[in-house]
C-alpha cells in the first residue's frame, strides 16, 4: 500500500524530535482525529537554517513530516511557503488516496510555522 | 544476517489452516469431484462428505444436523440470520435490539434494515465492553422480534452474557441470534446451554478454511430463505456445495472442540505473560477490556498513550510481527474503533490501540521477542511524539 520512499522515511525519519534554538513552531491536526504535526524552524536571515518535526500519526503522516523537513531545509522563507501538498506526495513517490490529508497537514504545518515566525518578528 | 523472526499475533483476523484439516480436504478438490446434489455415485460420495461434515458441526455445537446450514462464512451467516428472522416475523413487529460493539457484518445489516422500516436499539456497553442484561430487558417492546448480540467481541475479546439474555428473551417471546464467530473453538459453545435461536460461525477463525461458515437455526424457528437457487440446504440457501471447504469446516470444528481446553490454557498463558510484561515494562499503557474469565483466552488489547496505532503496527510489521490496530488510519475510515469508543475510551487513546491475538502455534520465545520489539518501537516513536514530549501539559 505504501511506496518504498514512504517506508524509508517511516523507518528512518529525518529531522525527528524537538529542535533546540527554534524560533518558530507550527502545529496542526488534533489527537482525536489521530494526526498531529508539529514543525520547529530556526530561521536566520530569511533562510530555514534548521528544521525538525514531532508527529503523532500514521506511517504516512510521519513520512510526510520527514520528507517536508528535507524539502525546506536551507531554503528561503518564500521557497518554503511555496511547498504544496502535491510536492510532498510527489517526493514520497505517491500516497494512498485516504492518506493524502497527511501531505496537506505537512503543507499546513510549514505555513503555520512561518506565520508564527512572522508574528514573533512583528512582536519584537 | 540471521533470518528475521516471524510472529503472527493476528489470529482474531484469521488463522492458518491446520495441516491435518488440509489433508482431509485435499481429495475433495480433485478425486471426489461430483456435485453433491447429483444422483450418481460421484454426487452421492460428495453428499456423504457434506452430511458427515454437518454432523461434525452439529456435534461441535450440541445441535442437530438439520439445524445446521452451510454458508460462505461469518458475514453471510450474520446477514442471513438477522434479515431472515426479522423479515419472517415482521408481521409481529419491526423492532430489533443489538449492542454498540457488534461486528460490521451485524451493524451494517441492521443499517440496511433501518432503511426498510425496521427500528433498531443499540445498547451501550460498560467500560469492559459488556452489555447489561437489565438494559436488554428494558429495551424489549411489544414489537421486538429479535435480539442480536455477539458471544465474544473481536476487538477486545469481551464475552457477553448471552445465556442470561436468551433466558430473559425467551420469557418474553423474543428470538436471540448470537455472532459466535470469535467464540467457537476459543470457549465452550453449546446452543442448548446458551438457549439461543440462531448462531453464526466461521471456519477460518479456528484453523479451518476461509470462505466457509455455518448458521445454526433452532428447529421450528421460522427464517426467510437466503439464496434462491437449486434447492440446496433444504431450499434455504441455493448454490452448489463447496465440498472441500465444508469437509474442512467439519474437521476443523471437531478438532477445535476436542482440543479446546488444552489450547485455551496454553494460549491464555502466553497472553497473560505478554500482558503482564507489557504492563510492567512499558510506561503509559492501558489494557482495554476484561481480565480473566470474561475475556477470550487469545485476546490482548492494549493502548499505547501518545502514539497512533498504525505507526506501531507498521514498525512491528517491519520486524516480522503481525498485529492489528484500533486506529482509523489502518482501516481507511476516519473514526477510531467503534468498540473502544463505546467502552468510553477517549478517541485519542483509541487511536493508539493495538490488538494482539495469540494462537496455538505461538511460543513463549515469541512473547519475548514481541515484548522486546515493542519496547524499542514505543521508545522510537515516542521520541518524536508531540503528545509525549508535552505530556503533563506543557507547550502543545
Ligand atoms: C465477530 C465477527 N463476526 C463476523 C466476522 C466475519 O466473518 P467472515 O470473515 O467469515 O465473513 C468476523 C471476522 O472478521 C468476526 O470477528
Amino acid at each position: 500500500m505504501y511506496s518504498e520512499t514512504v517506508m524509508e522515511h517511516f523507518k528512518d525519519p529525518h529531522n525527528a524530535g524537538r529542535l533546540e534554538g527554534a524560533n518558530a513552531v507550527g502545529l496542526v491536526g488534533n489527537a482525536a482525529c489521530g494526526d498531529i504535526l508539529k514543525i520547529y524552524l530556526r530561521i536566520e536571515n530569511n533562510v530555514v537554517e534548521d528544521v525538525s518535526f514531532e508527529t503523532f500519526g500514521c506511517a504516512a503522516a510521519i513520512a510526510s513530516s520527514s520528507v517536508v523537513t528535507d524539502m525546506i531545509k536551507g531554503k528561503t522563507v518564500e521557497e518554503a511557503l511555496a511547498v504544496k501538498n502535491a510536492d510532498v506526495v510527489a517526493a514520497l513517490g505517491g500516497l494512498p488516496a485516504q492518506k493524502i490529508h497527511c501531505s496537506v497537514l505537512a503543507e499546513e504545518a510549514i505555513k503555520n510555522a512561518i506565520d508564527d515566525y512572522n508574528k514573533r518578528r512583528g512582536e519584537q | 544476517m540471521s533470518e528475521q523472526r516471524k510472529v503472527y499475533l493476528d489470529h482474531a483476523a484469521s488463522t492458518a489452516l491446520d495441516p491435518e484439516v488440509l489433508q482431509k480436504m485435499l481429495p475433495y478438490f480433485s478425486v471426489v469431484s461430483g456435485n453433491a446434489s447429483s444422483q450418481h455415485a460421484w454426487g452421492r460420495e460428495a453428499m456423504a462428505a457434506v452430511d458427515e461434515a454437518r454432523e461434525r458441526v452439529a456435534k461441535g455445537l450440541n445441535a442437530s444436523p438439520n439445524e445446521i446450514y452451510f454458508t460462505s462464512g461469518g458475514t453471510e451467516s450474520d446477514n442471513w440470520a438477522i434479515r431472515g428472522i426479522a423479515e419472517a416475523h415482521a408481521e409481529k413487529g419491526k423492532h430489533i435490539i443489538t449492542s454498540a460493539v457488534e461486528h460490521h457484518a451485524v451493524l451494517h445489516t441492521l443499517k440496511a434494515l433501518e432503511q426498510n422500516g425496521f427500528e433498531v436499539t443499540y445498547l451501550p456497553v460498560d467500560r469492559l465492553g459488556r452489555v447489561s442484561v437489565d438494559d436488554v430487558v428494558s429495551a424489549i417492546r411489544k414489537d421486538t422480534t429479535l435480539i442480536t448480540v455477539m458471544l465474544a467481541n473481536n476487538e477486545v475479546g469481551t464475552i457477553q452474557p448471552i445465556r442470561e439474555i436468551a433466558r430473559e428473551a425467551k420469557k418474553r417471546g423474543v428470538f436471540v441470534h448470537t455472532d459466535a464467530v470469535q467464540a467457537v473453538g476459543a470457549i465452550p459453545v453449546d446452543v442448548k446451554e446458551l438457549g439461543v435461536d440462531a448462531l453464526s460461525l466461521s471456519a477460518h477463525k479456528f484453523y479451518g478454511p476461509k470462505g466457509i461458515g455455518a448458521l445454526f437455526v433452532r428447529n421450528g424457528l421460522k427464517i426467510g430463505r437466503f439464496l434462491n437457487g437449486g434447492g440446496q440446504e433444504r431450499t434455504m440457501r441455493g448454490g452448489t456445495y463447496n465440498t472441500p471447504a465444508i469437509v474442512g469446516l467439519g474437521y476443523a470444528i471437531e478438532k477445535a472442540v476436542r482440543d479446546l481446553q488444552k489450547n485455551a490454557e496454553y494460549v491464555s498463558a502466553l497472553r497473560d505473560e505478554f500482558v503482564k510484561r507489557v504492563l510492567s515494562e512499558i510506561e503509559y499503557v492501558d489494557l482495554n477490556g476484561d481480565v480473566g474469565e470474561g475475556r477470550l483466552p487469545s485476546n490482548a488489547n492494549i493502548g499505547f498513550r501518545y502514539l497512533e496505532g498504525e505507526s506501531i503496527l507498521f514498525t512491528l510489521d517491519l520486524n516480522g510481527i503481525a498485529v492489528s490496530s484500533g486506529s482509523a488510519c489502518s482501516s481507511g475510515s476516519l473514526d477510531p474503533s467503534h468498540v473502544l469508543l463505546a467502552m468510553g475510551v477517549p478517541a485519542e487513546r483509541a487511536h493508539g490501540t493495538i490488538r494482539f491475538s495469540f494462537g496455538k502455534e505461538n511460543t513463549f520465545e515469541d512473547v519475548d521477542y514481541v515484548v522486546e520489539t515493542l519496547k524499542q518501537t514505543v521508545k522510537k516513536l515516542r521520541a518524536f511524539s508531540p503528545l509525549f514530549s508535552a505530556r503533563g501539559g506543557s507547550n502543545v
